[in-house]
C-alpha cells in the first residue's frame, strides 16, 4: 500500500465517472496527435522533396499548382513549354543546374516522368534491382510502384495518356521495366522514370495512330540525354517544366522576375509556396486544434467536478487517514495524484487512439502513402502534450487537494 | 500513562471546561460519560491529538503531544494512538485487508500483511482479510476498525461511541474486545460515551454533567 495504490483505487472505485473522464480527455489528446502527425509528416516530406529545388519553371498558370504537379506529383500540371525556350534559359549564369521534366502519361495511376539521371541523384536515389533506363522506351520504377503493380525488371506495360487511370492507352509503343529504384521515403518511390524521348516517341506514336499525319515528327537524333541536360528536339519539341538550382542567392532575386516577366514561362519557388500552402492550411487547423483544446478544457472541468464532489463524501476518509497518521502533505499528494492518474490515462489512450487513427487514415486514402504519412511514428512534441495532459491533471485537482490538505480532522470526525 | 495538566477546552466559545489534573495509568480503563454536547468526544479528539487545547497540557508517557509539530503529531498519533469512531470509517475503496495495510503505511511502520492476518484473527475476522468493506455487516465493520486501531500495537486506545450504532449483542462483543485487547497490548483503554449499557463495566469514571 501507497499513496500511488490508493490514488488507484479510489480511481477503479468509480468506474463510470473514471471511464468518462478518460475518454474526454483521451479524445482532445487524440485529435491534437492526430493533427500533430499529420502536419509534421506533412511538413517534413514537402520539405524533403523540395530539397535541392530553388526554382521551378513551367507553363503560366497557378504557381501553386505548377509545384505541386512538378515537385510533389500531387497536381495537374500547368501545360507545357517550348524546349527551345527552357534551353535558352539555362545558359543564364545565375543557373547552375537545370533539371528538365516531361509530364503527361501514367501508368494504372502512377506518373511516367520524362527525365534524365540527374532527377534521381537529386534525391540520393539508388537502383536497387536492374539499372537506371537509357534507352528510349526503357523505364526505371520507383520502389512503391514496382510493390503496388508487381513489375520487375524485363516487365513491359503500355502507358495511359493524362493522369488518371480511366484515360486512353498507348498501345502502340510499350515500357521496358530495366531497374527498380531503393526506396527512399522521396517521391521518387511513386513515380515511373524514362527520359524525355520516350515520353515524346510515345505521343508522336499517337497522334500518328489518330492523325496520320508525319508533321509533329520530331525523330530523335544522336544519342538520347539520359544521363543530364536537355535532348535534342525540334522547333516543336516541348517540356513540361524544368527543377532549376542557382548558382548565388543572387538568382532568388532576379530569375523570378526575369522569367514572369520576359518569357511565356512562369517561375514559382518551392519554399515559398509551400510555405503559403502551409498558412491556407493552417486557418482549417488552427480551428480544428482550438476545438480540441476546448475538449482537453472541459475534460479538466470535469475531473475537478468529480474529484471535487466525491471529496465530499470522501472527508470521513481524508479525516481517518489523518488519525490514522497521514500528514496534510500526503493528503494533497493523494488528491493530486488521483487528477494526474486520470488524465495520464486519458493521455494514454488518446496517444493509442490518435496514431492507430492516423494510420487508418492512411491505409484509407490511397495518397496518403504518396505524402508518406503513417500513424507508426513517434513526433517529439507529442512528449509536449504529454506534459500538458498531466498539467492539466494537477491544475483540476489542485482546488481539491487544496481541501483535502485544509480538512479540519476534528470537526469531521465530529460530525457523526 | 497518559497525564492531563491544566487542560482548557470548549466544544463552543461559551463553554468552556477545564479539567486541572488527570491521570490514568498503564493498563488502565476511563469511561468518559456526559450527554450529547456535553464536550466529551471534543476531549476525546484532545487526547488523540486531534484538535489543539486552548491551554495546558497532555502527556502520553514522557511525550508532550501538543509540543510536536502537526506532522510530528500526525505520525506519533499513527504509531501510538488506536483510534475506534462510533461509525465504522474504512475506506470502501479498499479491502479490508488493504485498510489496514494502509493504516500501517500512513502511520510509518512497516506494512506487514503476517500481522494484519493476525489482528483480524483475534477479532474473528480472518477469513474477511480480502473482501470490501461494503460486503462486511455493520458489527463485522467496526471489529474491523477495531483491529485497525490495535494493528501497531498502541500504547493508547481512544473510542469514541463504539457501542452506539449497535445492538445489545453487538455493543458487548466490541465492549469485551476492547478491554481484551487493551490488556493484551498493555494499553490505556478510553471510552467516551452515554451508553447505559457500557456504565457499569468500568470503575474509573470521569463524568463532564457535573458542573
Amino acid at each position: 500500500m501507497n499513496l500511488f495504490s490508493l490514488s488507484w483505487s479510489y480511481v477503479k472505485d468509480k468506474p463510470l465517472n473514471t471511464v468518462l473522464n478518460v475518454l474526454l480527455m483521451s479524445l482532445g489528446i487524440a485529435i491534437i496527435l492526430v493533427l500533430l502527425l499529420l502536419n509534421t509528416q506533412l511538413e517534413e516530406n514537402l520539405g524533403k522533396n523540395k530539397r535541392g529545388v530553388d526554382l521551378v519553371v513551367g507553363a503560366k498558370g497557378s504557381p501553386l499548382q505548377l509545384i505541386l504537379a512538378n515537385v510533389y506529383h500531387i497536381d495537374f500540371p500547368t501545360g507545357n513549354i517550348k524546349l527551345d525556350e527552357a534551353k535558352t534559359l539555362t545558359r543564364n549564369r545565375l543557373i547552375k543546374s537545370a533539371i528538365p521534366l516531361a509530364l503527361g502519361d501514367n501508368y494504372r495511376g502512377f506518373r511516367i516522368v520524362g527525365t534524365n539521371h540527374d532527377y534521381v541523384k537529386l534525391y540520393s536515389g539508388e537502383a536497387e534491382e536492374g539499372r537506371l533506363w537509357k534507352n528510349n522506351l526503357e523505364v526505371t520504377l520507383g520502389a512503391n510502384v514496382a510493390k503496388r503493380l508487381d513489375l520487375k525488371p524485363g516487365d513491359e506495360f503500355f502507358g495511359a495518356h493524362g493522369m488518371s487511370v480511366a484515360d486512353l492507352t498507348h498501345e502502340e509503343a510499350s515500357y521496358k521495366v530495366v531497374g527498380v529504384l531503393k526506396s527512399g521515403n522521396s517521391v521518387l518511390d511513386n513515380l515511373i522514370l524514362t527520359n524525355i524521348e520516350s515520353v515524346w516517341a510515345v505521343h508522336d506514336h499517337e497522334e500518328e495512330g489518330e492523325e496520320h499525319e508525319g508533321e509533329h515528327d520530331h525523330e530523335t537524333e544522336g544519342e538520347p540525354a539520359y544521363e543530364t541536360g536537355f535532348p535534342e528536339g525540334d522547333e516543336d519539341a516541348e517540356i513540361t517544366s524544368m527543377l532549376i538550382q542557382f548558382r548565388s542567392p543572387m538568382g532568388a532575386i532576379q530569375l523570378p522576375r526575369m522569367i514572369n516577366a520576359n518569357t511565356n514561362m512562369q517561375a514559382a519557388s518551392p519554399a515559398f509556396e509551400t510555405q503559403r500552402l502551409f498558412s491556407l492550411m493552417g486557418i482549417g487547423v488552427n480551428m480544428i486544434k482550438s476545438f480540441a483544446y476546448i475538449i482537453i478544457v472541459i475534460a479538466g472541468l470535469s475531473i475537478f467536478i468529480s474529484l471535487y464532489n466525491a471529496l465530499k463524501d470522501r472527508k470521513y476518509d481524508l479525516a481517518i487517514m489523518r488519525s490514522l497518521g497521514a500528514s496534510r502533505g500526503k493528503l494533497f499528494v493523494h488528491v493530486v495524484l488521483e487528477g494526474i492518474l486520470i488524465t495520464f490515462l486519458g493521455a494514454l489512450l488518446g496517444f493509442v487512439l490518435g496514431h492507430a487513427l492516423v494510420e487508418v487514415l492512411a491505409g484509407y486514402y490511397e495518397k496518403s502513402e504518396e505524402v508518406g504519412i503513417t500513424g507508426l511514428v513517434f513526433v517529439n512534441q507529442e512528449w509536449i502534450v504529454l506534459l500538458l495532459s498531466i498539467g492539466v491533471g494537477i491544475l483540476s485537482a489542485l482546488l481539491p487537494a487544496l481541501n483535502a490538505y485544509r480538512t479540519d480532522i476534528s470537526k469531521v470526525l465530529a460530525q457523526d | 500513562m497518559i497525564s492531563i495538566d491544566d487542560l482548557h477546552f470548549g466544544y463552543s466559545e461559551q463553554k468552556i471546561l477545564s479539567i486541572p489534573q488527570l491521570e490514568v495509568k498503564e493498563s488502565d480503563h476511563l469511561l468518559i460519560l456526559g450527554k450529547s454536547g456535553s464536550g466529551k468526544t471534543t476531549l476525546l479528539h484532545i487526547l488523540g491529538g486531534l484538535l489543539s487545547p486552548k491551554g495546558g497540557k497532555v502527556l502520553i508517557g514522557e511525550t508532550d503531544l501538543y509540543g510536536l509539530s502537526g506532522t510530528q503529531r500526525d505520525k506519533y498519533r499513527g504509531q501510538n494512538i488506536g483510534l475506534v469512531f462510533q461509525k465504522a470509517h474504512l475506506i470502501t475503496a479498499l479491502t479490508v485487508q488493504e485498510n489496514l495495510l494502509l493504516a500501517q503505511y500512513l502511520s510509518g511502520t512497516a506494512q506487514d500483511k503476517g500481522r494484519t492476518l493476525e489482528v483480524l484473527k483475534e477479532l474473528n475476522l480472518g477469513d474477511k482479510a480480502n473482501k470490501k468493506v461494503r460486503k462486511l455487516s455493520q458489527g463485522e465493520q467496526q471489529r474491523v476498525t477495531i483491529a485497525r486501531a490495535l494493528l501497531n500495537r498502541p500504547r493508547l486506545i481512544l473510542a469514541d461511541e463504539p457501542t452506539a450504532s449497535l445492538d445489545d449483542d453487538n455493543a458487548k462483543i466490541v465492549i469485551d474486545m476492547l478491554k481484551e485487547q487493551a490488556a493484551r497490548y498493555k494499553a490505556s483503554l478510553i471510552i467516551a460515551t452515554h451508553d447505559q449499557r457500557v456504565k457499569d463495566q468500568f470503575e474509573l469514571q470521569l463524568n463532564l454533567d457535573t458542573p
